[in-house]
């Protein structure tokens, strides 16, 4: 369990890592280091050089732009747990987050790394593809934003370009007064690998029917997914007709079978689960000052 | 590479590979073999320190990613050679250990989370280790360990028959005043178990 030799540089200016990038083909970037490590040791991963942007100044924080809250990419993943900002803005994301892989692992994993990992069960790029995040990546030629549906390709594929980093994700903030998020996820044991996991956000009016609604499922194909229950805008959200809409949706699914889980049973647990994560949002709605 | 850490308090420098990690750093360069290698892979928990006081996996991390950085292992948790810390004392109390193969990473677990909480329900005891795997205890005793250790902290202060200790109370008591000893736990604590707990 010894990585193979590499060599190490910490710049401190996204130029020069992006001029690392670009000069050596097999050049990554580390961060929290969390999961690359892991593969370094067990050398599924045998970089020539490891580009730390862990301390680069201007990529970590947590602001808000307007209506978007933005998370800067090296961004603890612990950070954002424990921040008040993402409490009350992004509800989604604080209840996805104490999901991410221990506490031990929170506190150098990043926001950031996560989504430049792609991994298809992960939580973080699961908010991001529910809530319509903008992934932004910057290269020589400046920062290009990207729809988090567009950023994640494949297990463990995105499209960052091979000399480009992920400098921060934009995380639109919703100004209905009455949210409420929930996220459930299946796996062998807490914290590991989710077989499926699905977030839920919901808008309420003041009568209970629901005027804005997001779904996603992750761990079930490929990539994280975002699924079309539109049609439970306007409804009082009751539980027969979150299910039924829910499995009409769900049926779009593209599911994977490994020695975990069949397909069967992804797409099946994802009907349950994604209902289940409505039915929580919708209970656990909390008012905002301010909200429209 | 030159790195250089704060390791228990001290400045420490070393010329490392950069592929060697901060756990075999401590272990070989320092020479602190309480933090313990098991899967070397970011599983186990085995090798759980704290990093500017945070509890992070030493295997995960490269000793020159660490460099500049304040590390806290076990060696650095007793108040001084011979003697337990209050979370170590409490390990041995209530049976918390048995090979004492997982017990460092625990013990600093446990320290993080008695940093931030002083009465943290089981719930929050169970989340605080559940990246630290043990074979021997089946975990019982160790979340025990960890509920006796924060009700010793959190009653440490409290001078005895002027006010029953409470659960859920201020960790510092608020009628005590400017002079309330914030350095008084293992006093207090030793007060408690003559023997350093043990009979
Ligand atoms: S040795 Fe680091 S987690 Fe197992
Ligand atoms: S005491 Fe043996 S592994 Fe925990």
């Amino acid at each position: 369990m010894k990585p193979a030799p590499f060599r190490y540089v910490r710049p401190t200016t996204l130029g020069e890592a992006c001029a690392v990038l670009a000069a050596e083909e097999d050049a990554r970037v580390i961060a929290g280091g969390q999961t690359l490590v892991p593969m370094l040791a067990m050398r599924l991963a045998r970089p020539s050089t490891l580009v730390d942007i862990a301390r680069m100044p201007g990529l970590s924080g947590i602001a808000r732009d307007g209506d978007v809250l933005v998370i800067g990419a090296t961004t603890r993943q612990v950070e954002a747990e424990r921040s008040a900002l993402v409490a009350r803005d992004l509800p989604l994301l604080a209840a996805a987050l104490p999901w991410v892989g221990h506490p031990p692992t929170r506190t150098r994993g990043t926001v950031g790394g996560s989504c430049a990992n792609a991994d298809p069960s992960a939580e973080i790029p699961l908010v991001a593809v529910t809530l319509d995040a903008e992934i932004v990546v910057e290269d020589e030629s400046g920062p290009m934003p990207m729809l988090a549906d567009d950023f994640f390709i494949g297990p463990m594929i995105t499209a960052v370009p091979p000399s480009g980093i992920l400098t921060a994700v934009r995380f639109p903030v919703w100004d209905e007064a009455r949210i409420g998020a929930a996220f459930h996820e299946i796996s062998a044991r807490r914290s590991d690998f989710a077989f499926v996991s699905a977030a839920a956000q919901v808008a309420r009016d003041a009568e209970g029917r629901c005027t804005r609604i997001a779904l996603g499922i992750g761990g079930v194909g490929d990539r994280p997914v975002k699924l079309d229950v539109s049609g439970l805008i306007g409804t009082a959200l009751d539980a027969a007709t979150v299910a039924a809409a829910v499995h009409a949706a769900a049926a779009a699914l593209e599911a994977t079978s490994d020695l975990h889980a069949s397909a069967d049973y992804r797409r099946r647990v994802a009907v349950t689960l994604g209902a289940r994560a409505i039915a929580d949002a919708a209970a656990n709605i909390q008012a905002k000052e301010g909200g429209r | 590479m030159k790195v250089e850490l704060t390791i228990n308090g001290t400045a420490r420098t070393a010329e490392v590979e950069a592929r060697k990690t901060l756990l075999d750093a401590l272990r070989e360069d320092f020479q602190l073999t309480g933090t313990h290698a098991g899967c070397e892979h970011g599983v186990c928990g085995a090798c759980t320190v704290l990093i500017d006081g945070a509890p992070a996996r030493s295997c995960l991390m490269f000793a020159c990613q660490a460099d500049g950085y304040d590390i806290t292992t076990i060696e650095g948790m007793a108040p001084a050679p011979g003697e337990l810390s209050v979370i170590q004392d409490a390990f041995c109390e209530t049976h918390g250990m048995q090979c004492g193969f997982c017990t460092p990473g625990m013990v600093l677990a446990a320290h993080a989370l008695l940093a931030r909480e002083d009465s943290p329900d089981r719930a929050a005891i169970v989340e605080a280790i559940s990246g630290n795997i043990c074979r021997c205890t089946g975990y019982g005793q160790i979340v025990e360990a960890i509920a006796l250790a924060a009700e010793r902290l959190r009653t440490a202060n409290t001078p005895r028959g002027v006010r029953p200790p409470q659960i859920g109370a201020p960790h510092v008591d608020p009628d005590a005043g400017e002079d309330a000893p914030g350095a008084g736990i293992l006093e207090a604590a030793d007060a408690d178990m003559p023997h350093g707990g043990r009979p």
